[in-house]
């Protein structure tokens, strides 16, 4: 059996999903920085978690982690290293592969015996690749797989490290949270629903809010939406925002430029509302409607409460 | 301060890429623009030098062509340019990319890099942080603002919930994303002036780097296949004449979302 190191950072689903992913290739040794992440690791199947303490770990940026598991690779020998393909996965695996000077591979969508898979190109190319210098260092892409559960009893095995001087470079002085609100995380949202500039305003912004409340989903937006300042950049959906993937994806007012198409393209369900006949985002719905989103979406709304 | 800012010549995101023969990014083509976020690191260069006085030196690794990429941060008003240009260099994977850049960056001072939070063609972003590595300098990445005050950086980095506030000591390498300003557009003076201004070229040997390190050959990682998605299909696109947020709502009803 090939051995498997991942990465767990706290956060939910990714993490399980990447988890989960792991098992597919073999023996899964999680490691993780905290309870939460234990916990994830042993209700997705890791056979052995690496738990550890580091005092004052989370006051500086991604150096202290990046030499940990520098160390436990190094200590481990794995036949591949997984971590989310997030900023701080990121920013670990690039440190990891400097240390070891082994190949790396980000954004990564799916992991077999045929190699990595990746999307290129805003998806418009997928390609599979392997790393020919070293192990499988990889960052894999939210939404790659299913998360399924595998609860088990891993063998936890604790770690004590002291943080070095030198990884205390980039102090992190504060942490600012932005909470969401009550809608799901767009990211994980099984329902997004999206608005671009043809909503026109920040006020009109509250019908999107309104169709992705009926519909239980999350709010997103367009760059032309979010630079002209109608809804905040961190709902951004694209290239340079949030990749998406949810069962249903609602485009309203939004023409469906390649950057859009990026973040959004896999989305299981897509429809869309805009003007425009000739807009691209028509080229890629499961249903569309040529008509304005301001006579368009109150009567789905209207229907939506009748069908309740 | 003296800063110097990484730009990567890419073909234009919005229009159609392809791979060529080598399974390589096809960078001859006729669309090749400055990578997008990376207008975003030369204007953030361009305000820090106006507030805090010094130099801004472009550097770029990439074939012939992407002179004009270093032309136009020049025209923007960035100082001096250093590019990168060996054909040994043509295939580098990242690790081999941060090796030249690493190597450029010794020769020349600097107090900051700022480059752009990814390329918008591979679009890793791991290049600050592979140079961090290599350098020993600070990374604080994924910039949405910076603040400089003598030599202590403060940089806010954005995050999908949030953002962080990480400090550091110069010298330090900080990306950006395209939240923190608006890039100006190159006047005509600016243009003018551009061609007086120094680019200086560069191969491996000058580096110091071993051609045997770089190059598709040296690459850690190899691309097996590519293949084009299957573009999405059209599916019932309704006019609406009325009724059309009913029909929607009909079709969403038989998909169950409501
Ligand atoms: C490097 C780079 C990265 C980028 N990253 C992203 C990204 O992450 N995400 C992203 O979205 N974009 C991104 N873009 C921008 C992208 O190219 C487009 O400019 C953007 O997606 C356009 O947004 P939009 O569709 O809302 O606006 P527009 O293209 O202006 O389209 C608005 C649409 O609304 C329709 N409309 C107007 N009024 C109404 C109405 N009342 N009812 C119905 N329809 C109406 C119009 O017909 C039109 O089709 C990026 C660009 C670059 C260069
Ligand atoms: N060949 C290159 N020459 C100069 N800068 C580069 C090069 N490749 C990457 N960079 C810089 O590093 C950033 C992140 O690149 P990447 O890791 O490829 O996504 C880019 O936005 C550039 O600022």
């Amino acid at each position: 059996m090939a051995d498997i190191l991942v990465y767990v950072p706290e956060s939910g689903k990714h993490a399980a999903e990447v988890l989960t992913l792991a098992r597919s290739l073999g023996d899964v040794t999680a490691i993780a920085f905290d309870d939460q992440s234990t916990a994830l690791a042993s209700e997705y199947g890791a056979a052995k978690v690496y738990r550890v303490t580091a005092d004052g770990v989370d006051d500086y940026f991604v150096e202290p982690k990046a030499t940990i598991l520098t160390d436990l690779a190094r200590q481990a020998g794995p036949d591949a290293f997984l971590l989310p393909s997030t900023d701080e996965g990121k920013a670990l695996a690039a440190r990891l592969a400097v240390a070891l000077d082994n190949g790396l591979l980000t954004d990564v969508t799916g992991l077999d015996a045929e190699g990595a898979r990746q999307d290129i190109f805003a998806g418009a190319t997928v390609t599979a690749s392997k790393i020919t210098k070293g192990f499988t260092l990889a960052t894999v892409k939210a939404g790659a797989t299913a998360a399924e559960p595998a609860p088990g009893e891993p063998a936890v095995e604790a770690v004590e490290v002291r943080v070095a001087d030198a990884d205390k470079r980039v102090r992190i002085a504060e942490r600012v949270d932005e909470p969401a609100g009550d809608r799901p995380g767009l990211s994980e949202a099984d329902v997004v629903v999206s608005g671009g500039r043809g909503v026109g305003s920040a006020e009109d912004f509250a019908l999107i809010e309104r169709v992705a409340d009926a519909l239980g989903g999350a709010v997103g937006a367009s760059r032309a939406a979010t630079d002209a300042g109608y809804y905040p950049h961190k709902f951004q959906v694209g290239q340079t925002g949030t990749t998406v993937s949810p069962q249903l994806y609602v485009a309203a007012g939004i023409s469906g430029a390649i950057q859009h198409r990026a973040g959004m393209q896999t989305s299981k369900v897509i429809v869309a509302v805009n003007k425009d006949a000739d807009a691209p985002i028509f080229g890629m719905a499961d249903f569309g409607v040529v008509g304005d989103l301001f006579e368009v979406l109150p009567q789905v709304l209207e229907e939506a409460e009748k069908r309740k | 301060m003296n800063i110097v800012v990484l730009v990567k010549q890419v073909p234009d995101s919005g229009l159609a890429r392809q791979l060529d023969a080598q399974l390589r990014v096809d960078r001859n083509g006729p669309n090749n623009v400055m990578g997008e976020l990376d207008e975003y690191a030369v204007e953030a260069a361009l305000q820090l030098k106006e507030a805090h006085g010094g130099e801004v030196t472009v550097l770029t690794l990439g074939p012939d062509q992407a002179t004009e990429t270093v032309r136009k941060t020049l025209a923007m008003g960035a100082d001096k340019a250093v590019h990168i240009s060996d054909e040994a260099a043509a295939g580098s994977d990242a690790l081999a990319t941060s090796k030249l850049l690493a190597a450029a960056l010794g020769r020349l001072e600097w107090d900051l890099v700022i480059a752009g939070a990814e390329s918008t063609d591979s679009g890793m972003g791991v290049m600050p942080h592979l140079l961090a590595a290599r350098t020993g300098a600070a990374a604080a990445t994924g910039a949405r603002k910076i603040d400089v005050d003598g030599d202590t950086i403060t940089v806010e980095h954005q995050r999908d919930n949030g953002y962080d506030v990480l400090t550091a000591s110069l010298p330090a390498i900080v990306s950006v994303w395209d939240t923190i300003n608006t890039p100006r557009y190159p006047s005509l003076k600016g243009i003018m002036a551009a061609k007086r201004k120094s680019v200086e070229t560069l191969t491996a040997a000058d580096l110091g780097v071993d051609p045997s390190e770089i190059g598709g050959d040296a690459a850690a990682t190899e691309v097996l296949s590519a293949t084009d998605r299957p573009e999405r299909t059209a599916g019932q696109i309704v006019t609406d004449e009325g009724d059309g947020g009913r029909q929607l709502a009909a079709f969403l009803a038989a998909e169950k979302f409501i």
